[in-house]
């Protein structure tokens, strides 16, 4: 099954929703910032990322934009998890190529709905 | 799919007090004149990480709480703000309301609202006051998507379906939507018609094989509403170009004429249709086995205590596990064949056993060990609130903040620690004016300090403040009685007087120090711990008060001793010498038992077996056994025993938790044997001849 690199320095919020993922069989490997985050997704390819967007490090956003660099990247699904339901953030990530958001604060159907429709 | 969000609360509140630490910290660091960006920074992103999970976990109070914080340190962040003292110090307020609050839901206590209520409303002030108009706006609701035609009124007939007219721009695959994907989730809710249009496609020589060419008229049917769409386009709403239209009831649901006659010439209707139509049945079905799987549960315990450990701890410990392993293999092979020329191998391997198994536990007693900047890290803040309370310049020092102690060591030893530096920041620093006369620096320093000697850690608070005043010290203690007038009493013993129940030197009572409980606290907290504190002072120089306390409380270094078959434990710490006594030496007091002479001092004699009631016992002269002096908590006596056995560590087990509590005797172990021996506890011993 497909294997999904979940983003975020709060390693509670990490740990739910890597939970969440591997209950639904997915593969998870964590990272805990961008930094960790470019680098993993450099060593092996990921069928989708998922991360958080304030982030020490490297955030979420410049995450994107250098994995969408990327030639494995170019076309994978990217996942911003964000508070900031305003459009700025939204907008920025998107401008960096993410694909989607899940606004915060989310449950874990509503994290497995929207992977689930990324990754069809 | 349900899961139990409990099991990750305990992480959360964990990473949560470390965050609240963090900020606490980069508050008290932030340096107003010359802020920098990556400063702040990392408090907002500490503020936003408990928002988000106590948003995700439940706690609306908090996030709620957070929210606001967050909203005036984006200000900040932005430079929308300037950051004054007042608002560092309403923040350094939230911070402390929001630990409570944290620490209130993981006890499951009750929120304080009305502290909440007080920081919300000072954190109110704060983003209202400069005029600058507050960055906090309510979460709007999404604009409408792009070329969305929806009018509905009270009267209008129910919706059948829809004509969607999506267009995406050349960009949209690089953003990781598919097309595919979003016609998938349309057709979930409703059956789907898709009509593609190949206009776009440009021929081969100048087609990027990346960029989206296509575009598709659908035709949804279904009593959908115009929110359902929008959100599946909700995240390329400005990638695309994207219409739609209701289908009433009276209108056949057909697609209009003039997008039909188009896909019919190019044919295109056929080639997409079933493809989605198959992937629709795929995930359908795929869902169905997700809604079978049962969910697994890993309940956390409430209120269990976990501890942060460095990975590298770990490793070695697999390491040493890897090495015993191959040890105990190497010893089943020789045991497998016995003979006796393999005696030498056997001896061998029997070392090697004990080394492993030694270094086995040192890397286990190491897991426990933290640093000691767990307890230093809350004293910045307390120095700075005391000081500016006070109108003191004060400088705080720590030094030694990565020596390890054992956690429950660290946890017990906060207390004590706040009660001497305060002591220090309240008492022993002189204010400015007074400080410039006696033609010392204006500011103050206090040195918070932890190293390692020996066995033992020592933690010193020291001050260049005014010293003890051995005089008044003395004067003081005499008029509140506790020493008489005419007792003589060493430099020691004169600081020593400041641990007595109900002594306070300070003037006046202020409401950070100097209740006149305390020291005799502080004391009683930290012999309690297995350690000692002592006191070096000079009079306008400064004080230092030195807590020596044992690394850890798990193991302990132990003498064995023999009264009768029984075999119990002395802390070797506490053992000053062991004697055979002279008859002439020896003193019977009618009332007050036996005593003894040691280098001019009368000392009383304990017979541990009179105590215990020890049957058998080997000596019932006191000139047939041995002597062992030792010292708890001051008090100093001579144990009669039988005979000393040997010197080892023992694993320290909990006598309350698995029996009772004994008077006399501060825990058991379990001896190489296997038996069961007391470890002794002297204070109590000593109380308990006295009875």
């Amino acid at each position: 099954m497909a294997t999904i690199l979940a983003v975020d320095d709060s390693a509670s919020m990490r740990q739910m929703v890597s939970f969440t993922l591997k209950g639904a069989g997915y593969t998870v490997v964590e990272a805990v910032d961008g930094l960790d985050a470019l680098n993993k997704a450099k060593a092996q390819t990921f069928d989708c990322i998922v991360t958080d967007v304030n982030m020490p490090n490297k955030d979420g956003i410049a995450l994107i934009k250098d994995l969408r660099a990327l030639p494995n990247y170019k076309f994978t699904p990217m996942l911003m998890l964000t508070t900031e339901s305003g459009m700025d953030k939204k907008q920025q990530g998107k401008e960096a190529g993410a694909t989607g958001w899940i606004v915060k604060p989310f449950n874990p159907d509503q994290l497995l709905k929207t992977i689930q429709k990324v990754m069809g | 799919m349900a899961i139990d969000m409990a099991q990750f609360h305990q992480v959360f509140f964990e990473e949560s007090f470390e965050g609240l630490d963090a900020m606490e910290s980069g508050l008290l660091n932030l340096d107003l004149g010359d802020v920098n960006v990556e400063d702040i920074n990392t408090i907002f992103r500490a503020a936003h990480s408990i928002k988000g999970g106590s948003g995700t976990f439940g706690f609306t109070a908090v996030s709620d709480f957070t929210h606001v914080m967050e909203t005036l340190l984006d200000e900040m962040r932005d430079g929308r703000r300037q950051i004054t003292q007042p608002a560092v110090d309403v923040l350094l307020g939230s911070v402390d309301c929001l630990r409570e609050m944290l620490q209130a839901i993981q006890n499951g206590g009750e929120i304080d609202n009305q502290s909440v209520a007080e920081h919300k409303q000072a954190l109110d002030n704060a983003l209202n006051q400069t005029g600058i108009s507050a960055g906090f706006v309510p979460e709007s609701e999404n604009p409408p998507a792009a070329l969305a035609v929806t009018t509905q009124s009270a009267t209008e007939p129910q919706i059948d379906g829809w004509n969607i007219a999506f267009s995406p721009h050349l960009h949209l695959l690089k953003t990781g939507n598919e097309p595919a994907r979003m016609f998938r989730e349309l057709a979930t809710l409703g059956e789907l018609t898709t009509i593609v249009d190949l206009q776009g496609v440009p021929d081969l020589y100048d087609l990027d094989p990346e960029e989206c060419h296509l575009s598709w008229k659908l035709n949804l049917q279904g009593n959908i509403s115009a929110a359902e769409i929008d959100e599946v386009f909700d995240w390329v709403e400005d990638d695309c170009d994207l219409a739609k239209l209701p289908i009433y009831s009276s209108v056949t649901a057909i697609a209009p004429p003039e997008w039909q006659d188009k896909a019919d010439e190019e044919n295109g209707q056929n080639a997409i249709s079933p493809l989605v139509k198959a992937v629709v049945a795929v995930q359908n079905e795929t869902n169905d086995k997700d809604g079978k799987k049962e969910e697994t549960k890993t309940a956390a315990g409430k209120g269990s205590s976990s501890i942060r450990v460095d990975t590298g701890k770990i490793d070695t410990l697999i390491n040493m596990v890897g090495e015993l392993v191959i040890t105990q293999s190497m010893l089943s092979l020789i045991g497998e064949h016995f003979e006796l020329n393999k005696l030498d191998q056997l001896k061998n391997g029997l070392s090697q056993l004990e080394r492993h198994t030694r270094e086995l536990q040192e890397s286990v007693m190491n897991i426990r060990m933290l640093p000691i900047s767990f307890v230093f890290s809350r004293f910045p803040r307390l120095a700075h609130d005391i000081s500016s309370k006070l109108g003191k310049k004060i400088e705080l020092k720590l030094i030694g903040e990565h020596t390890e102690v054992d956690k429950t060591v660290v946890e017990l030893l906060s207390d004590p620690l706040v009660h001497l530096v305060r002591n220090s920041l309240d008492h022993g620093i002189e204010m400015p004016e007074v400080r410039l006369a006696a033609g010392k620096p204006e500011t103050g320093t206090v040195i918070l300090e932890a190293y390692h000697r020996g066995g033992n850690i020592v933690i010193e608070v020291s001050d260049d403040g005014k010293g003890l005043d051995k005089d008044k010290l003395r004067a003081k203690a005499i008029e509140k009685g506790l020493i008489a007038e005419d007792t003589i009493l060493t430099d020691k013993q004169t600081y020593e007087l400041i641990f007595m129940p109900g002594f306070s030197t300070a003037e006046k009572l202020t409401d950070i120090s100097g209740r006149g409980v305390g020291m005799d606290v502080v004391r009683r907290n930290i012999q309690a711990l297995g350690g000692n504190i002592e006191i070096i002072s000079e009079l306008g120089k400064g004080s230092t008060m030195a807590i020596h306390l044992p690394l850890t409380l798990a193991i302990l270094d132990g003498q064995s001793i023999a009264v009768g078959d029984e075999t119990y434990i002395l802390p070797l710490g506490s053992i000053i010498e062991s004697l055979n006594i002279k008859e002439d030496r020896i003193n019977r007091v009618v009332g007050k038992g036996e005593t003894f002479l040691l280098r001019g001092e009368y000392l009383p004699i304990i017979r541990l077996h009179e105590i215990f009631k020890v049957p058998n016992v080997r000596a019932i002269k006191l000139t047939d056994g041995l002597l062992v002096v030792v010292e708890g908590q001051g008090v100093r006596c001579g144990l009669f025993v039988d005979d000393l056995l040997g010197q080892q560590q023992v694993v320290i087990k909990s006598l309350e938790a698995n029996y009772r509590r004994v008077e006399g005797v501060s825990a058991a172990t379990i001896l190489g044997d296997g038996s069961v021996a007391l470890i002794l506890d002297i204070p109590g011993l000593v109380r308990l001849a006295n009875q």
